[in-house]
């Protein structure tokens, strides 16, 4: 639920979705219902360019910019194919409207954006957030995003991100007018820090141990599979040696000359293999790293819930506290210590009037409270509701999209393994014409 | 096949005997003389089944010595009609400097003996062949003092060298070690075949696991195999013994080798060599050049082995991790333990490559560099021979005035030269060959094996697919 406000936030669109009515996919393939900006529009960041610049604090910077294009999706299937519409973003850009999203909807498993910082590498050299490769895969991370958010029945609809596709300039000053910096900040705080629920949803609590656990075996498997990258690198690499040595001893020989020379080649094909199969691989760990991402906006949602539970806690036992008081005060019993019944016994007890005039107040208070009470139930509730949806779609389009990577990785390890066939087959050939 | 040159002195079977060569005794009292001054031992004949003859037409041992001397009388009337240099018979000897081509008389002896060689060789084909020999069935015995393996050798044959035409014996390494030192020292002027290595270290290798104790086994079987195929080690009485005798006594030959005295040793005391003949320079460059990328090969497979050992070693921990993630999910629960149980397959597939590498590449790499290291002594002897002979032809040409006959010291120096040099060229050829042979075998096993490898994996995988996308086509339906 948005929090109502001064703040010029996007409507909402229907919020009342059932699950199978929402399923994002990793490209392009929709299958939607409602209203979706991607079916509107076609969105791709389509390249990547090295600007320098100077920054905030007046030094020179270079850094990356991506250009997103964008064109409306009936006048290509019009077959007139006009120009798209483009402009340039940097990363900080993505980041900035991704906070603000992550804000202005708590209760949606926001899409996460690809990683800042190149991690889980195998080979030290991708390690640098300037080389061509990891530029590339940035792009299309980013790509990815763009269309996950695109394809969000709430999401899509937001004025920001639609501004965010189409205008270029003034987009940061509308962001940070709808003030949601603050509330950024007020939300960061409340979710890091430690309170206790008394009576979390299940659901919820179940969720976000879900998350932990997905977050947790994820980074093992991306760390794994880096070292065992490595280690592949170094077998193929070992064997370009044979090339070299094959062909220095088919100089001293006859007969076997030929085929050992052409063996060698082989074995040089085989060791340049490894190139291919391992940035295959990195689309993998990419894959994964999504979800390794999606697991952190997961929990975020679940522990908004608890905010909010909590919050409504706190405002049922202040309450409860305010009512035992009346009750106190009208009774007067005192069944719990106070300094007011201490301070009360000690210097004699108050006048009629007084005690009228505290009674009225509390009765105001109580009321107040009881009104705060309703309210926070609602949202409570209601966050519940919209937030429960939303991981139900999240699950769904997790299976879906886990799934297909583990299909692809599997197909990845035949398209290797033929190659390798292939490879030893040509060059035990060559060895039998030795 | 190079040109064998006919070459003085009589030669047993198929080869020429050089002077260094035991017979047994009953042999070594035919000597046929042929023109002067040459000495040789031993009587050509031909083998009692070389070429034409089948098993079954072999005659009992006995009627050996009435074979021989019809096949004698007949082989007189052959005139050498192939080969290199050959002369007439008898007459002077030339004096030149042996230089690689021999120019000396041939004997109706040493004809039959080219030709019986040539045959020979052809018989390498193996259909003809008449010695088959395997070393099999390792034991391990434990007695008080000792534990060490014994392996069965077993020997078909149709020779009439041997008794019976099979024997089954049970020999230890120590055996093939006493045959190997045996048979460098009776033919020294031939390539004798390396045996796997002597010494292990205890903490490091289990000397009784199955890989090391089948790994020797297989080198053992190899060994004696070449020497079974050589047409003059095949002969030699040692390997005879080492095949048939029930106990071997191996201060056997001891008694033979004082009675051949010093045409037995070679004494090869530091003279200088003028000039190594091109071909014998060729072998040594060759060699060297050949231990080299040797050397070489066995650093790449063996730095090979070790990454796919640590590349194993990240599979066996990756693999599970999709197990234990698949047991917090629900949909995707199978098909994460599909995954995990497909790279578990691929990390047992790349267990058994690795294994076969190192049991079955990497022996065969260090056996040919002992074996190349066995063959340069060979030539260094070749070369010390050579030295001797031309330092005492110089001695007695300097000396004396051309007139005076050159005596026989020198001659039997130069007879040397010309046997070691044919029978090294000889063995030089087949070596060739073989090593050829051994590394086309070597090297189309290691593509196997890789193929292998790639298949299993394959495999796997591609079981996996239809398990990954069946539960995504039934959940489509009910959509």
């Amino acid at each position: 639920m948005a929090d109502s406000g001064s703040e010029e936030i996007a409507v909402i669109g229907n919020t009342d979705l059932t699950p199978s009515e929402s399923e994002n996919n990793l490209k392009n393939t929709m299958v939607e219902k409602g209203t979706n900006l991607l079916k509107r529009m076609e969105i791709n960041v389509a390249e990547a360019e090295k600007r320098t610049g100077k920054n905030a604090v007046n030094m020179q910077e270079t850094y990356t910019v991506y250009l997103i294009e964008t064109r409306p999706v009936d006048a290509a299937s019009e077959g007139t194919n006009p120009v798209p519409d483009s402009l340039w973003r940097r990363y900080s850009e993505f980041e900035l409207l991704r906070n603000y999203l992550l804000v202005a909807y708590p209760f949606v498993v926001v899409p996460p954006l690809p990683e800042k910082r190149a991690e889980f590498v195998w080979h030290k050299l991708t390690a640098d957030n300037m080389d061509p490769d990891f530029v590339e895969r940035r792009r299309v991370g980013l790509e990815n995003f763009l269309l996950r958010v695109a394809s969000h029945q709430v999401l899509s609809n937001d004025k920001i991100f639609y501004s965010f596709l189409t205008e270029e300039n003034g987009w940061k000053e509308t962001v940070f007018e709808t003030g949601f910096q603050a509330k950024a900040d007020s939300r960061l705080k409340a979710l890091n820090a430690t309170f206790r629920v008394k009576n979390p949803d299940k659901r919820f609590a179940e969720m976000k141990h879900y998350g932990d656990e997905l977050q947790s075996v994820i980074s093992q498997l991306l760390r794994v599979r880096a070292r065992a990258a490595d280690r592949l690198y170094g077998v193929y690499k070992v064997h370009g040696n044979y090339g070299r040595v094959f062909s220095e001893w088919s100089a001293i020989e006859k007969e076997m000359g030929d085929g050992l020379q052409s063996a060698g080649h082989h074995m040089d094909a085989y060791a340049a293999s490894v190139d291919d199969i391992l940035e295959e691989e990195e689309h993998y760990a990419d894959q994964l790293k999504e979800y390794l991402f999606y697991a952190d906006a997961v929990r975020a949602v679940c522990r908004k819930h608890e905010l909010t539970q909590f919050e409504l806690e706190m405002a049922a036992q202040d309450l409860t506290s305010k009512k035992q008081q009346r009750e106190e005060l009208a009774t007067g019993t005192v069944r719990t210590f106070s300094l007011k019944g201490m301070t009360s016994k000690l210097f004699g007890q108050e006048t009629p009037e007084q005690r009228e005039a505290k009674l009225k107040m509390l009765e105001t208070q109580i009321e107040e409270g009881e009104e705060l009470v309703k309210e926070r139930n609602t949202e409570c509730d209601e966050y519940v509701k919209s937030a429960w949806v939303d991981i139900e779609r999240f699950k769904e389009q997790k299976d879906h999209d886990l799934r297909e990577a583990l299909i692809s990785y599997a197909i990845m390890q035949i398209s290797m393994c033929k190659k390798g066939i292939q490879v030893w087959n040509n060059a035990k050939e060559c060895f039998s014409k030795m | 096949m190079s040109a064998v040159p006919l070459l003085r002195g009589g030669g047993q079977l198929t080869d020429v005997r050089c002077l260094s060569e035991i017979k047994t005794p009953a042999r070594s009292s035919e000597i046929s003389s042929s023109s002067s001054g040459a000495m040789s031992l031993g009587t050509p004949r031909s083998l009692a089944s070389s070429g034409q003859k089948n098993i079954q037409d072999i005659r009992h041992p006995l009627c050996a010595a009435e074979e021989s001397a019809s096949s004698r009388s007949a082989d007189a009337l052959i005139h050498p009609g192939s080969g290199a240099a050959t002369g007439g018979g008898g007459g002077e000897k030339d004096l030149s400097l042996p230089n690689g081509t021999p120019v000396e008389t041939s004997s109706p002896a040493s004809s039959s003996s080219l030709l019986n060689r040539l045959q020979l060789d052809d018989d390498l084909d193996g259909e003809t062949r008449d010695l088959f020999v395997t070393v099999d069935d390792p034991k391990k015995h434990v007695s008080t003092m000792e534990t060490y393996i014994t392996y069965r050798v077993c020997t078909k044959t149709t020779r009439t060298e041997f008794d019976l035409p099979e024997y089954s014996v049970r020999r230890r390494y120590q055996d093939f070690d006493w045959l190997r030192n045996k048979l460098e020292e009776s033919q020294p002027t031939h390539l004798i075949p390396p045996l796997p290595e002597k010494f292990v270290m205890k903490g490091v290798v289990d000397r009784f696991s199955e890989e090391f104790v089948d790994t020797r086994r297989k080198a053992l079987d190899k060994f004696l195999k070449r020497v079974a195929d050589h047409p003059v080690l095949s002969f030699n009485e040692h390997f005879n013994a080492f095949l048939s005798a029930k106990d071997l006594n191996k201060r056997q030959g001891l008694a033979l080798l004082t009675k051949m005295g010093e045409s037995v040793k070679y004494v090869t005391g530091g003279y200088k060599l003028r000039g190594r003949p091109i071909e014998f320079a060729a072998m040594g460059d060759y060699l060297d050049m050949f231990t080299q990328k040797l050397g070489t090969i066995d650093r790449i497979a063996q730095r090979i082995i070790k990454e796919q050992s640590e590349f194993l070693l990240e599979l066996r921990e990756y693999g599970p991790v999709y197990s234990s993630w698949s047991s917090f999910e629900e949909e995707l629960h199978d098909p994460l333990e599909g995954v995990s149980g497909c790279v578990s397959n691929c990390s047992s597939a790349l267990d058994e490559l690795t294994e076969d590498m190192s049991e079955e590449f990497l022996p065969v790499l260090k056996e040919y560099v002992l074996y190349i290291e066995s063959m340069k002594t060979v030539l260094k002897k070749r070369d010390q021979v050579q030295a001797e002979y031309e330092t005492k032809l110089e001695a007695v040409v300097f000396r004396e005035d051309k007139k005076t006959p050159v005596p026989t010291d020198v001659e039997k120096c130069q007879d040397r030269v010309e046997c070691f040099n044919a029978d090294l060229k000889a063995d030089w050829d087949r070596w060739q060959n073989n090593k050829r042979q051994d590394f086309r075998q070597l090297l189309t096993g290691m593509a196997d094996k890789n193929i292998q490898y790639y298949e299993k994996c394959l495999a796997a995988w591609e079981s996996l697919i239809p398990s990954l996308q069946d539960k995504q086509e039934a959940r489509d339906e009910t959509n």
